[in-house]
């Protein structure tokens, strides 16, 4: 069961967005986000809009899916120009899932095509694919690289057997080199994800996971504590004391670990989740949410945002795919922030940046709170004296509490 | 069923019989009033419904009675028409000031036991004040046709109690009827006949007064001397006040207007005020121009020993806690409180119950009948405090702990009654010692039945006594207690600090031997229910400057999704949403949220869930 769609207003068929969405549009950067709900096998952690061939039946073939998502991308096209949203290259491409890679590389690489003839690329634009370490060959990234991708996702998850298990990852750690050369030589970047916090590790098996990640000299690291989400096979497990549940200090520790080993090794910290050899490496497409731009996700279940208006598409592929064919909107909701919502978010998505949140932007009772934060050591307070709200260390691992206190209540 | 009933303020005294029934809760006792409503006709049986004089919904709940009733019965026996008033009594021990009013209308009682439970503590105070009101006792055992009952068993125990022969110990079944007539019967035969004096002043004790919203105060009379009719002038011994009597009546089960009230009949008065403070129980009713001289003997004004502060969850509510509270004043006499504010709690009220349960059934009433959620702080005694340069000050709340040099500190007292098997006595007294009692007695009632006597601090048995004697002896304890006096004890304030900061709703007045264990107690408590927060919290418990306990809520260390993309912002607004929503359902304490739940917890006793029957 993929996780629920959030509650919005209706959304309109022919995907008209209000005159608000459409304003300043020119100043800000377009990215483009392409969802591949499809997984050789669910995950038992996973609560991710994906779907397994025995899953999916009939109506929604994965031969059909690249067809489908063009046409998503040709309506986009048409939506955005009659709202009035400035024509603007793309600055970044993300295809995530599910697991892309499960799609023939031809089927990507045609997908991209037809986004670059709609919008063009913008120049030195960041192309990223999620893979599965499984799911790759020498042939298949060259191909993708050929098609323009610059940039791949592994998800490497772990390198210890017991913990892979627990997660249900098929591949075998000894994948993951292998994969991460072919990458090398086809000439794409390299991003690894890291789970920590999985039932059953301990603070020695996460090490040897970061150590294994860094020997392969990622550019880019992005490391997630394990959210057990309701639904889940692996929330089912846990609430029938076959797998014990973590607690937060666990993932504290083990957070602190990562960030002191990623330092040493030379790389930083930009985002509260997301570290990168240097600025260069740090992930665009996935800054431009932090930073509230617009783009465009295309997909069964993806979310867009296009100035301060969000929406969401009909989450399955078979009705997903009939909405495109009947040329409607795959919209299955919307919601049209309002200044205070826009605020709120914009709070608390670039507080998770190194670059902080700066203090001029801030409302006075956020104002007020940064004096208490210093005091609490959540904040940097040689940042906060020069403008900028700047997590700490510990003011990363308790980010939601330093939003609280920064809105007005 | 009588042919023809007599009518009121025109039957003699020599065809009336009033009595009351004495039974401990469950033994049946609302089910045979139910019986004798059916049998004597006043009640249809299609208008009948289960526990047909237990009016609020709480008292069909739990099966309680909490104000007394009086129905008038017509019933003929060998050819001779009488008029039977029942008044049916309060069973509990936190109401025994109106059960000696109610005992106090009647000539006769039926003792009504559960034929497989036996006699009761309750019950058996009950039955000495009833022979103490020199009551004609009518023994029955109830629920013969249960398979469990022990008739020969519990008809020598009775009969050994209040002298007689098993032999004359009526067997009946509410449920099935069994035997009603033939109490009836007895009552008409065995019971005197009320005696006084018709052309003296009228002179009527009553014995309940009820507020109606409709109505006013109605207040339940019975005669003792003279007449009191329609449209008169009456007076209230106590406060000499003056009321206009504009309906007088007897309740056959409904209010039925009559042309009065004479020489031992009982029924009821309205006379257009608005507060039971106005018609007091136990009080003198007499006539305006022809007034009594001596009143009626034992009058008492009610006394509260048991005080709970009482907040709203909502801050907003507070004035409807007010008003809620000026409503049940209304029908409630021995009601009484007094705003207080709190820092923990805010604005809320100082309230002085009965006991326990006088201040259960208000906490549920004003919650249910008001729409209200109410925090009700520890309950507490009034304590005596007399300070070295000789002011006495009286303590109902911690709070108002004087902080001088303390001379001496009294405590009220109670006298204990507790009936049990007596394979239950070690168990029973370990736990009485425990709470400071010293052992007044113990007899044997039957082979297998003690009564133990105690004498305890009331402080000792407010808050979760009563549970404690029902889990070790398996529920078969029955408590009965009355005050007794005061006494000299060695008690402390225990305060309770979160980073330090002090918490007036976690303070205690304990004795010093106890001290310890409540601040163990309270502190552990409170680091399981306050969750952690972005710094630590110190918990201690203090008696003036000297720190007795302590535990630590370690600070929170993660507190952040670790993904937030673009499929996760709205989630994540919403989940922030209702964070923000839950923080303001938090009290602040310092810098400490404290959740209301966890006051709620604190405050309340582990074992609350099963107190309450008693």
């Amino acid at each position: 069961m993929p996780s629920a769609l959030p509650l919005g207003d209706p959304a309109p068929s022919d995907g008209a967005l209000p005159p608000t969405a459409a304003a300043g549009s020119a100043e800000r950067d377009f990215g483009l986000y392409v969802h591949i709900p499809f997984c050789a096998v669910r995950c038992g952690y996973c609560d991710f809009n994906t779907y397994t061939a025995a899953e999916l039946g009939g109506g929604a073939s994965q031969a059909n899916y690249a067809f489908t998502v063009q046409q998503e991308l040709q309506f986009a096209a048409g939506a955005l120009a009659a709202s009035g949203v400035a024509d603007r290259p793309l600055s970044t491409v993300f295809f995530g899932g599910g697991t892309p890679t499960l799609l023939p590389s031809a089927d990507l690489a045609r997908v991209l095509r037809t986004a670059v003839d709609i919008w063009g690329l913008a120049p030195g634009a960041e192309v990223t694919i999620e893979a599965n370490p499984d799911s790759v060959t020498p042939e298949s990234l060259e191909e993708l690289a050929r098609a323009g991708f610059t940039r791949v996702s592994f998800g490497m998850q772990s390198a210890v057997p017991h913990v892979l298990a627990v997660l249900d990852r098929t591949h075998s750690p000894a994948r993951v080199p292998l994969a991460v050369e072919w990458a090398r030589a086809a000439g794409l970047k390299v991003s690894l994800d890291l789970i920590y916090g999985t039932p059953g590790e301990d603070l020695q098996d996460w090490r040897t996971s970061l150590e294994a990640a860094l020997a392969l000299e990622p550019d880019h690291l992005s490391a997630y504590a394990l959210i057990i989400e309701d639904g889940t096979a692996l929330a089912r497990r846990i609430r029938r004391s076959q797998v014990p549940m973590v607690d937060d200090d666990d993932h504290a520790d083990k957070y602190e670990l990562a960030d002191t080993l990623l330092k040493s090794a030379g790389m930083a910290w930009y985002e509260v989740s997301n570290w990168a050899r240097s600025g260069e490496d740090q992930c665009r497409h996935n800054i431009a949410y932090w930073k509230g731009h617009d783009w465009w996700g295309a997909g069964p279940g993806a979310h867009s945002h296009i100035g301060g208006t969000r929406w969401w598409n009909v989450k399955h592929p078979a009705a997903y795919a009939q909405r495109l064919a009947a040329g409607e909107s795959p919209a299955a909701g919307r919601e049209v922030l309002d200044k205070d919502a826009r605020y709120v978010e914009d709070v608390l998505l670039r507080i998770r940046l190194a670059d902080g949140y700066p203090t001029e932007n801030l409302q006075s009772p956020g104002r007020r709170a940064v004096a208490g934060l210093i005091a609490d050591g959540l904040i940097d307070p040689v940042a906060a004296f020069k403008g900028a709200v700047i997590l700490s260390d510990r003011g990363r691992l308790l980010a939601d509490g330093v939003v609280r206190r920064l809105l007005p209540d | 069923m009588a042919r023809t009933a007599p009518v009121p303020a025109a039957t003699d005294p020599a065809i009336i019989r009033n009595f009351c029934i004495i039974a401990h809760i469950d033994h049946g006792k609302s089910t045979l009033a139910d019986r004798m409503l059916q049998l004597t006709g006043v009640v249809e049986q299609r208008d009948m419904k289960a526990q047909y004089l237990d009016r609020m919904d709480i008292e069909r709940e739990r099966g309680i009675t909490i104000k007394s009733q009086a129905v008038r019965l017509p019933w003929e026996l060998d050819g001779v028409s009488y008029a039977l008033n029942m008044i049916d009594t309060p069973g509990h021990v936190d109401f025994t000031y109106e059960v000696s009013r109610s005992l106090a209308a009647c000539e006769g009682a039926i003792l009504l036991v559960d034929a497989a439970q036996g006699i009761e503590a309750q019950t058996l105070a009950n039955l000495y004040l009833a022979m103490e009101n020199d009551l004609t006792i009518i023994p029955v055992l109830n629920k013969i046709d249960l398979p469990a009952a022990q008739p020969e068993k519990y008809a020598a125990e009775l009969a050994n109690l209040i002298g007689g022969d098993p032999e004359d110990v009526l067997l009946v079944s509410g449920k099935t009827g069994v035997g009603v007539e033939a109490l009836l019967d007895k009552i008409v035969r065995d019971l005197p006949s009320p005696v006084g004096d018709a052309s003296a002043p009228a002179r009527a004790m009553i014995f309940d007064s009820v507020y109606d919203t409709y109505r006013g105060v109605v207040t339940y009379v019975r005669v003792v001397d003279g007449q009191l009719s329609p449209r008169e002038r009456i007076q209230m011994m106590s406060t000499r006040a003056t009321h206009e009597l504009l309906e007088i009546g007897v309740s056959s089960p409904e209010p039925t207007p009559s042309k009065g009230l004479g020489v031992g009949e009982v029924g009821y008065l309205i006379t257009g005020v608005k507060d039971v403070r106005q018609s007091k129980v136990g009080d003198t009713v007499t006539n305006f121009a022809k007034p009594a001289t001596e009143s009626l003997a034992g009058y008492a004004d009610a006394k509260p020993m048991v005080f709970s502060g009482l907040y709203p969850l909502e801050g907003a509510d507070y004035p409807v806690l007010r008003d809620a509270l000026e409503k049940l004043m209304l029908n409630d006499a021995a009601l009484v409180y007094e705003p207080e504010t709190s820092a923990a709690l805010g604005f809320g009220f100082r309230v002085g119950f009965l006991g326990l349960l006088h201040l259960e059934i208000t906490r549920e009433r004003l919650e249910r009948e008001y729409n209200l959620s109410l925090i009700s702080t520890a309950p507490n005694v009034e304590y005596e405090v007399t300070l070295e340069d000789k002011n006495v000050v009286h303590v109902t709340n911690p709070s108002e702990y004087p902080v001088g040099k303390i001379a001496e500190v009294r405590e009220p007292m109670v006298s204990a009654t507790i009936l049990a098997p007596n394979e239950f006595v070690g168990t029973i007294m370990e736990l009485c010692q425990s709470r400071r009692g010293v052992m007044g007695g113990m007899d044997y009632l039957s082979e297998d039945r003690v009564e133990i006597r105690y004498r305890l601090p009331l402080a000792e048995i407010v808050f979760d006594f009563f549970d404690m004697l029902k889990s070790r002896t398996r529920g078969y304890a029955s408590l009965d207690w009355k005050a007794d006096g005061d006494q000299v004890a060695d008690l402390v304030k225990v305060d309770i600090m979160l980073q330090g900061e002090q918490v007036d709703a976690f303070s205690a007045i304990t004795h010093r031997d106890k001290a310890y264990a409540y601040g163990v107690m309270m502190t552990g408590k409170l680091r399981e229910l306050i969750p952690r927060q972005q710094f630590e919290v110190p918990i201690q418990a203090a008696i003036g400057a000297r720190i007795i306990a302590r535990e630590n809520i370690r600070a929170i260390r993660k507190d952040v999704l670790a993904k937030c993309y673009g499929g996760d912002i709205t989630r994540k607004r919403k989940l922030l949403e209702k964070q923000k929503e839950g923080k303001k359902r938090m009290k602040m304490v310092g810098r400490v949220e404290v959740p209301q739940e966890a006051f709620i917890a604190a405050l309340s006793s582990d074992e609350s869930k099963d107190k309450a029957k008693k």
